[in-house]
């Protein structure tokens, strides 16, 4: 069993969580993530760490409310505990010396690319972050990724708040410019990492994408998580999740991650926390 | 003495119609009278060819003569002697291949049904025994740690010989849930998880502590057990890594491992969704690739689910079907059909990427192979498709791994697999040993425990400085 130290609620539908995980906390890094179970009857879901206290042995972890497992997670809150809580999983991200390194985030990903972006600029790159949001209700974490980042830009969909538009158009912009790139890390929702992957695909710009296929085990055991990467098959949970996103198969991704949309559905109305989540 | 009764007594089942509509176990056991009638079968022969057969050695005809005297007690003692799991082996031994096929009486007519005799003393134990009345005096504790990784029947084996000797044994587990492909993989109707859980908890009875969700590799690796006070690590890590056919439409939504479709099913027990939350998708018409007891569990429990049509395709013919003789033929009793002589070419999608078709050779069968059994040839210009909505593959498994690629200094096969010494589990790095499927490739529960069995012993002799 694992305790929750304590829990933020960032924005309407996103909410951090700290978890009591000594073991994990003692050998988490960048990129890697947690498969949780909230209780005996509940589905495996997997949740990128985004960031640890080895000395006080805890894991944070950033969730959006989406389906039936996200949304009874919402539910919970400091003191009580989850179920099962395995880590860490996953190759952590490939952190070196590259020079500039562009890290994109959409959504809650702001949160999962935070170690990501910490650990680039340790290691002595040039780090230029791009945040993305629907709206500026959505923002949370500008000045924290602002503090690893040389240079931050926000974007909104809507324009309500940094530039309007895209996350990909000021990357378009960075890769024109005069500043060499020499890596784009991109983290978010699968059209975004898409669309991320297509717009430095002309430049020639390497750049990494953490996928998220739907999982059982998390361990290499089932390939539930099965993606094609330069035409070959791969399992995200072992081999990834950090993958070339101009090697990804993203139309096949994106269908494999719709396997279940009438049984998540029948899931989600059964549930009951779908009648409001304790704020 | 009364005439030799050729035929042994009839296992008590469900019906097939009843019976591939629900989860509960299929076969329901021997009542006492027939299992005494059954065990009066037995001649007791002193040549005792049975007990060869058992890779294990259990006295068979020792336990069996405690059941004719009544003496339920003594069978058990006899039987968990050697065998630490009966409850399990009764029920899923290949003994058609092991201990009954080496039965004089199969000279003449039907073997003793052995495998049905175990399992009648283990339930016994289970109804009338508490878990702990049965439990051994441990010596006192040698202060030597041992760390068993994985609690499939090698570690869970393992772990209760070496508890048993005194040393003080963690077992690490990556899923939520002890007992590896006992829990995830064998389906409850032919293998209850209560029976699996009672095992679970007799070995924990024994003072060994269980470390769920920790997968080694990731949150220790084997060289930071030794490091931090194991003096001995045991890999009993199974064969879990799934094997696809890579062909076209492969990875198709609709077709699944055996391992991720038994791990939803069993482990997940998605045929309680919503109940419980993890989903399966349960097809109209399934096709299941293989010929093994994987994939007959595959269909079988596809078929629970509510398929209209199940197949089996299998490549060669019937007599090459490697699953147990006795699954083979509840299947078909369920009404499981077997496409024969059959093999996949290509998966065929519709534009949602859901698979709608499977194409597929006839076979034909040319000289042995390698394997001694009668070689597929595909014939030429024979392709024909069959209407699909759900796959399995189950095509068998390779070690995962993680265990090999984070540890240093331990030699692998070509199929992956964990080299170690048959004898005693010895593997070539110091302080390590591993036995059941990590070292065989995919095999059986009984050779799994043996494994663990012999390692144990052998721990125990380096544990003591011998
Ligand atoms: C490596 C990895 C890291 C992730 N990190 C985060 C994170 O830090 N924060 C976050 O909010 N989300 C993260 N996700 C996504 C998160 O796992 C899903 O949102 C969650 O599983 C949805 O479950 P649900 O029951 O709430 O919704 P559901 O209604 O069950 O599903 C909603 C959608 O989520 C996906 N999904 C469903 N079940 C699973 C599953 N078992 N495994 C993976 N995806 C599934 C499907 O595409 C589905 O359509 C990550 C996914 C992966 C693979
Ligand atoms: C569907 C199916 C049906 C079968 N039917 C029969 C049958 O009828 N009769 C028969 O005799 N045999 C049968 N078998 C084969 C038999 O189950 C196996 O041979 C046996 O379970 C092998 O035992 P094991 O202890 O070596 O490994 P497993 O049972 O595979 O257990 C390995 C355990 O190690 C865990 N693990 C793996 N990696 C790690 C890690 N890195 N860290 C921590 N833990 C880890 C796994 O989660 C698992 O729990 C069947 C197998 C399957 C899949
Ligand atoms: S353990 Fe298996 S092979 Fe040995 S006697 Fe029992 S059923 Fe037969
Ligand atoms: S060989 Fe057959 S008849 Fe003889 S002791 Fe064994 S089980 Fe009994
Ligand atoms: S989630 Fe099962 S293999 Fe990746």
């Amino acid at each position: 069993m694992n305790q929750i130290l304590l829990r933020q609620d960032l924005v309407p539908k996103i909410h951090l969580f700290k978890v009591a995980a000594p073991k994990i906390a003692g050998k988490a890094q960048a990129g890697q993530f947690v498969i949780v179970r909230i209780d005996e009857r509940g589905e495996r879901i997997p949740l990128t760490i985004a960031d640890w206290d080895r000395k006080g042995g805890s894991i944070t972890v950033v969730f959006m409310e989406v389906g039936t497992t996200t949304c009874r997670l919402a539910q919970l809150g400091a003191g009580d505990s989850i179920t099962d809580f395995v880590g860490p999983l996953g190759l952590p991200t490939h952190i070196e010396k590259f020079g500039t390194v562009v890290c994109v985030a959409g959504g809650f990903a702001v949160a999962t690319i935070m170690p990501i972006a910490r650990a680039m600029r340790q290691a002595g790159n040039r780090v230029i972050s791009i945040m993305g949001a629907r709206s500026k209700n959505l923002i949370f974490w500008e000045d924290e990724l602002r503090r690893v980042s040389d240079q931050l830009i926000v974007t909104t969909d809507d324009g309500s708040y940094g530039r309007k538009g895209l996350v990909t158009e000021p990357l378009r912009e960075l890769l024109s410019g005069d500043g060499k790139i020499s890596r784009v890390i991109a983290i978010g929702p699968t059209v975004m990492m898409k669309f991320c992957a297509k717009t430095t695909e002309p430049f020639g710009v390497k750049t990494i994408v953490s996928l998220n296929p739907i999982m059982v085990d998390g361990t290499g055991m089932c390939g539930c998580c099965r993606v094609a990467v330069s035409g070959a098959t791969r399992f995200v949970c072992v081999d990834g999740p950090d993958f070339d996103g101009h090697q990804v198969d993203w139309d096949l991704l994106m269908a494999r991650q719709r396997i279940y949309l009438d049984e998540e559905k029948r899931s989600f109305e059964q549930c009951q926390c779908q009648h409001g989540t304790k704020s | 003495m009364a005439k030799l009764d050729l035929n042994r007594v009839p296992m008590p089942r469900q019906e097939p119609e009843v019976r591939a509509k629900n989860f509960s176990e299929v076969a329901l056991g021997y009542s006492l009278k027939q299992a005494l009638a059954e065990a009066n079968r037995c001649i007791l022969c002193p040549k005792r060819n049975c007990v060869a057969g058992c890779p294990v050695n259990v006295d068979i005809p020792d336990f069996v003569k405690a059941m004719r005297e009544d003496d339920m007690l003594a069978a058990v003692r006899i039987l968990k002697s050697k065998n630490a799991l009966p409850g399990i082996c009764g029920r899923v031994c290949p003994q058609e291949t092991q201990c009954e096929v080496a039965c004089v009486i199969g000279k003449r007519g039907a073997p003793i049904a052995i495998g049905r005799l175990e399992r009648y003393v283990a339930d016994w134990e289970r109804a009338n025994m508490s878990p702990e009345s049965l439990a051994p005096e441990l010596p006192k504790p040698t202060g030597k740690r041992v760390a068993v990784v994985g609690s499939g029947p090698a570690g869970l084996t393992a772990a209760a010989e070496l508890a048993k000797l005194g040393h003080s044994v963690t077992i690490f587990e990556a899923l939520h849930v002890a007992g590896g492909v006992l829990m995830y993989g064998i389906p409850e109707f032919r293998l209850p998880k209560e029976i699996v859980q009672a095992e679970v908890d007799y070995v924990t009875s024994l003072g060994v502590e269980l470390t769920l969700n920790s997968v080694i590799g990731k949150i220790d690796t084997v060289d930071e057990l030794l490091e931090s006070g194991y003096q001995a690590v045991f890999l009993g890590t199974g064969a879990g890594l799934p094997m696809f056919m890579n062909i076209a439409g492969e990875n198709l939504n609709g077709i699944y491992s055996a391992n991720e479709f038994l791990t939803r099913v069993n482990l997940m027990k998605a045929y309680q969704f919503p109940e419980y939350d993890t989903p399966v998708k349960v097809g109209k018409r399934v096709a299941v690739i293989g010929g093994g007891n994987v994939a007959m569990d595959s269909a079988r429990c596809a078929l629970r689910l509510g398929a209209d049509e199940v197949y089996i395709i299998y490549r060669r013919s019937e007599v090459e079907i490697p699953a147990r003789r006795e699954e083979v033929e509840n299947a078909m009793e369920e009404g499981i059909q077997f496409k024969l002589l059959t093999n996949p070419k290509q998966f065929l999608g519709n534009d949602q990427n859901w698979v709608v078709g499977m194409e597929c050779y006839q076979m034909e069968l040319g000289e042995p192979d390698e394997s001694g059994r009668r070689r597929p040839i595909v014939k030429e210009g024979s392709e024909f498709i069959i209407d699909v909505d759900v796959v399995i593959v189950a095509l068998g498994t390779t070690p995962n791994p993680l265990i090999a690629q984070t540890t240093k200094g331990l030699k692998t096969s070509k199929w992956g697999t964990v080299v170690a010494d048959e004898e005693t589990g010895r593997a070539e790095k110091p302080g390590v040993w591993a036995g059941g499927d990590i070292v065989t490739g995919a095999a059986t529960v009984i050779s799994a425990m043996g494994a663990g069995k012999l390692a144990a012993a052998d721990i125990d002799r380096y544990l003591r400085g011998e």
